[in-house]
C-alpha cells in the first residue's frame, strides 16, 4: 500500500536538472544528422548514435547520482524546470522536465538499455544496406523515449509519446519490403492510436478541470494536492470521480502503448521488425511507456482511495493487467515462433507490471519493470543471436541442440529465461514478481488478482522451459549447422545477464533500497522470516520449479521433428488450436471492429457519392442555369443596349465624318458661309 | 475727295471676286491667288479706315498694311511651296484630288 510520500520543497532546480533538457535532446539531435548524412556512411552513423547515447548515459548516471545524494531517510528530491510554451488570452500551457527519483531511475535504465543494445545493433545489422537510416531511427526512439521520461508536462509527454509511436512505426516497418512488416507497421500505429485517443481526451478533461498540465509545479501543478482535492469534489459519470475518470482515460493511453488487452494486438505482430528493435522497443523501453506513464500519473489515480483502500482507476488497472498476465501467457504456450514466444510473454509481464502498480502502488510496478527490462532485452538479444546462428530461421521446431552449437549465447540466454520465469532467490525477476504477488495477497478488494498471477507464473516458467527445450536441447533439426555470434553481440549478452541476475538484490523484501528510493524512505534491513512473506515466496518458488518441471519433463527430452505434432497438441488438439490461433482476437477484430469499419467506410463511400455528390452537383447545377441566365441577360440587354448606343455614336460620328472630307474648298465654303452669317447677326443684332 | 463708302465698296468687290476665285477654282494656284485678292481688299479696308479715321497723321494703318502685306508675301512663298512639292508628288494641282492626309 502505498504511503504518502514527502519531496522537498524546490527552491532552486540543481544544476544538473537545469540541463536534463540535453538527455534527450542530443540523441534526437544525432538522429537529424544521422538523417542529413550520406547512406554509405556506416561508421559514422553508428559512433554518432552511440556516442550521442552515451553521452546522455553519463548525464543519467549523474542525475541519478544528484537524486541519490539528496535523498535524506524521510524525503526524497524532486526538481522541476518549468517554463511556459503557448499563452492565449490569460491561460498559460506550460511546459517542463522533472527529476524525481522514477524520472531518474528510468532514465538509467533507458540509456543503459539502449546503449546496449545500439552496440549490439551493430553487429546484427551489419550487412543490412539501410544501416544508416536504421540508427537514425533508432536515435531518434531513443530520444522521444526519453523524452517522455523527464516530461514534467502531460502534454510534453504526449508530444514524445507520439513520436515514440511514430518510431516504432518506422522500426516495425524497416524491412517495409516484407508486406507482413509494413502491415504489422500499420497495425501497431493504428491500434495505439486507438489508446491515444483516450489518453487525449484525458489531457483536454484535466485541462479543462485544472488548468494546468504539468505534474509538479511547486503546490499547483496537477498531481499535487490541490489540482486533486479539485477533481475528487468534481463527480464523473457512473459515479466516478473526475480523477478516476481522467485516470481511466490515461491508463486507455497506456494500455495501448504497453499492450495490455484488449489492445494487445499489435505486440506480436511488431516482432516483424528487426531483432534489435524487438528487443529496443517491444520488450525494454517503449512498452515500458505506458507503465511509466501510469507510474507518472499514480497520484491522480490514487486519488480519494481511503485508507489502505483502493480506487476505481486502480482497481480497473489490477484487473486488465492481471487478466492480461494470465491471458498472453496461456496464448505464449502455444507459439512456435521465438520471437512471438517472447513477444507474449512481454504482454503477460506488463500485465504484472500493472497489475503490481495496481495493487502495490508505483515501486512495486516499476520495479518489475526495470528488471523485466534487463532480462527481457537479454532474451531478444539472445533471441536474435539466435535466428542470426541459424540462418534467419525462427521456428523453434526446426532448432534444437543449440547448447553445444552457441555455448555462450545458450548460458545468457538460460540466465534470462530463468529471471523472466522467477527462479528463486538468485533471479531479479524472482524478487520483482514476488513484490507483486505480495501485493497481489494484501490486496483488499478480491483474492482472484493473486490466484491469476500465480497461475500466470506457472505458465511463464512452463512456456520458457518449452522454448528452451526446443531451442538449446535435443538435436539438431534445421539444414545448415548453426554457428555462434560474434563478440559485439555476444558481450551485451553477458552484460545484460549479470544485471538479469544482480539487479534482483536491490529490492529484496530484506532489504527494500529500491522501494524506499522511489517513496522517499529510509532503506533499513528486514528479516525474511516473516510467515506472511515466506508463504508468499513459497508459493512462488513451488510454481516456478512446478512449471520448470513440467516443461523439462515435456520438452526436454530429445525433440521430435518439426513436422510431429507438438505433445500438448496431441494431447488437447482442440485447445491447443485456440491457443495456437491467440484465442482468435483478431479475427474477432477482423469480424467486429474492422468490419464495422469497412462497412462504415462504404457506407462513407456511398453517401459520399450518392447524397454528397448529388447534393453538390446540385448546386452546381443551380449555378449553372443562374450561370445561363447571367450570360442571357448580359448578351440580350446589358450587351444589347450598350452595343446600340455605340451604334448611334457609329452613324453620328459618321455624319460628322462626312463634312470632314478633306477637301479643302468645302470647309473654305462652310467658313465663307459662317462669315456671312456672322456679319448677318452682327448687322441685324446692331440696330436698335 | 473721294468718299470712305467708295474705297469700301471697291474693297467689298475686290474680296468677293477673290472668295469667289477661292471657291470656285480647282487649281490650288489659282485658289491662291483669289485668297490673295482677300487679303488685299482687308489691306485696302485698313489703309481706308485709317486715312479717314481720327488721326491720320499717326501712320498706323499704314504700318499694319505694311506688316499685312509682308505676312501674305510669306503665306503666299509657304503655299506656292507646298503647292510644287504636291505637283511633284501627286502631278497634279488640283484640290478636289488631294482629300487625303496619307501620301
Amino acid at each position: 500500500m502505498q504511503e504518502t510520500i514527502s519531496f522537498t520543497p524546490q527552491l532552486t532546480a540543481g544544476a544538473i536538472t537545469k540541463i536534463l533538457w540535453l538527455i534527450p535532446a542530443v540523441p534526437i539531435v544525432a538522429s537529424g544528422l544521422i538523417a542529413l548524412m550520406k547512406q554509405p556512411r556506416r561508421k559514422t552513423a553508428a559512433a554518432l548514435s552511440i556516442g550521442s547515447l552515451g553521452f546522455s548515459l553519463l548525464l543519467a548516471l549523474a542525475a541519478f547520482g544528484h537524486v541519490v545524494a539528496g535523498w535524506t531517510h524521510a524525503q526524497a528530491v524532486r526538481e522541476t524546470v518549468n517554463f511556459t510554451w503557448l499563452q492565449f488570452g490569460a491561460t498559460n500551457v506550460d511546459l517542463g522536465w522533472v527529476l524525481d527519483p522514477l524520472s531518474a531511475v528510468m532514465l538509467v535504465m533507458v540509456t543503459f538499455v539502449g546503449l546496449i543494445i545500439f552496440i549490439y545493433s551493430t553487429g546484427y545489422m551489419a550487412h543490412d544496406e539501410n544501416f544508416t537510416r536504421f540508427f537514425c531511427f533508432l536515435s531518434l526512439f531513443a530520444g522521444a523515449m526519453l523524452g517522455v521520461v523527464i516530461a514534467n508536462s502531460l502534454l510534453l509527454l504526449f508530444m514524445c509519446w507520439e513520436l515514440v509511436g511514430l518510431t516504432s512505426y518506422l522500426l516495425i516497418g524497416f524491412w517495409y519490403q516484407k508486406p507482413a512488416a509494413a502491415a504489422a507497421a500499420k497495425k501497431a500505429f493504428l491500434t495505439t492510436r486507438v489508446g491515444d485517443v483516450f489518453f487525449l481526451l484525458g489531457i483536454v478533461w484535466l485541462f479543462a478541470q485544472t488548468g494546468t498540465l504539468l505534474f509538479y509545479n511547486n503546490g499547483t501543478g496537477s498531481m499535487e494536492a490541490g489540482a486533486l482535492t479539485t477533481l475528487l469534489a468534481q463527480p464523473a459519470a457512473l459515479g466516478l470521480t473526475a480523477a478516476s475518470a481522467i485516470g481511466l482515460l490515461i491508463f486507455a493511453g497506456a494500455a495501448g502503448k504497453s499492450g495490455q488487452f484488449p489492445l494487445h494486438v499489435w505486440l506480436p505482430d511488431a516482432m516483424e521488425g528487426p531483432t534489435p528493435v524487438s528487443a529496443l522497443i517491444h520488450a525494454a523501453t517503449m512498452v515500458a511507456a505506458g507503465v511509466y506513464l501510469v507510474a507518472r500519473v499514480y497520484p491522480l489515480m490514487h486519488a480519494g482511495a481511503l485508507a489502505g483502500g483502493t480506487t476505481t482507476a486502480l482497481t480497473v488497472v489490477t484487473w486488465v493487467g492481471a487478466f492480461t498476465a494470465v491471458f498472453a501467457a496461456l496464448i505464449a504456450v502455444a507459439q512456435n515462433d521465438i520471437k512471438r514466444i517472447l513477444a507474449y510473454s512481454t504482454v503477460s509481464q506488463l500485465g504484472y507490471m500493472m497489475a503490481g502498480l495496481g495493487m502495490g502502488g508505483v515501486a512495486v510496478g516499476m520495479f518489475h519493470l526495470i528488471t523485466h527490462a534487463f532480462f527481457k532485452a537479454l532474451l531478444f538479444l539472445g533471441a536474435g543471436s539466435v535466428i542470426h546462428g541459424c540462418h534467419d530461421e525462427q521456428d523453434i521446431r526446426k532448432m534444437g541442440g543449440l547448447r553445444a552449437d552457441m555455448p555462450l549465447t545458450f548460458v545468457t540466454y538460460a540466465a534470462g529465461m530463468l529471471a523472466l520465469c522467477g527462479f528463486p532467490l538468485v533471479f531479479s525477476g524472482f524478487w520483482s514478481k514476488d513484490g507483486i504477488l505480495e501485493a497481489a495477497q494484501h490486496w483488499s478488494v478480491a483474492k482472484t488478482p493473486f490466484y491469476m498471477l500465480v497461475f500466470g507464473a506457472l505458465l511463464t516458467a512452463f512456456y520458457m522451459t518449452r522454448q528452451v527445450g526446443y531451442v538449446f536441447f535435443g538435436h539438431w533439426r534445421g539444414h545448415k549447422p548453426a554457428h555462434e555470434s560474434p563478440a559485439v553481440m555476444t558481450i551485451p549478452l553477458a552484460i545484460l545477464a549479470f544485471f538479469a541476475i544482480v539487479l534482483g538484490f536491490i529490492g529484496t523484501p530484506a532489504w527494500p533500497w529500491f522501494h524506499a528510493f522511489l517513496e522517499g524512505r529510509a532503506a533499513g534491513f528486514h528479516t525474511l522470516l516473516e510467515p506472511e512473506l515466506m508463504t508468499v515466496m513459497a508459493v512462488s518458488s513451488v510454481v516456478v520449479l512446478l512449471g520448470l518441471w513440467l516443461g523439462l519433463r515435456l520438452y526436454g527430452g530429445p525433440a521430435p521433428k518439426p513436422e510431429d505434432p507438438d505433445v500438448l497438441q496431441a494431447a488437447a488438439p482442440l485447445p491447443w488450436a485456440w491457443l495456437r490461433d491467440r484465442l482468435y482476437v483478431d479475427e474477432f477484430y477482423n469480424v467486429t471492429a474492422i468490419a464495422f469499419y469497412a462497412w462504415w467506410a462504404r457506407v462513407a463511400d456511398w453517401l459520399d457519392r450518392r447524397v454528397w455528390g448529388g447534393v453538390v452537383s446540385g448546386v452546381a447545377w443551380t449555378f449553372r442555369q443562374w450561370a445561363h441566365l447571367n450570360r442571357f441577360i448580359d448578351m440580350r440587354w446589358v450587351d444589347g443596349s450598350f452595343d446600340k448606343s455605340c451604334e448611334e455614336f457609329n452613324v453620328g460620328g459618321g455624319l460628322l465624318a462626312r463634312v470632314q472630307n478633306g477637301r479643302v474648298q468645302t470647309y473654305l465654303r462652310i467658313l465663307a458661309f459662317a462669315v456671312v452669317a456672322l456679319a448677318a447677326i452682327l448687322f441685324w443684332s446692331s440696330r436698335p | 475727295m473721294t468718299p470712305l463708302a467708295g474705297y469700301l465698296l471697291v474693297a467689298a468687290l475686290l474680296f468677293s471676286i477673290g472668295l469667289a476665285g477661292a471657291l470656285t477654282r480647282r487649281n490650288a494656284i489659282l485658289v491662291l491667288i483669289g485668297i490673295e485678292l482677300m487679303l488685299n481688299a482687308a489691306n485696302l479696308n485698313l489703309i481706308a479706315f485709317w486715312r479717314y479715321g481720327p488721326h491720320p497723321e499717326a501712320l498706323t494703318g499704314m504700318m499694319f498694311a505694311i506688316f499685312s502685306i509682308a505676312v501674305a508675301a510669306a503665306e503666299a512663298a509657304v503655299g506656292l511651296g507646298l503647292v510644287i512639292q504636291i505637283h511633284r508628288h501627286a502631278h497634279t494641282t488640283d484640290l478636289d484630288a488631294m482629300n487625303r492626309m496619307k501620301g
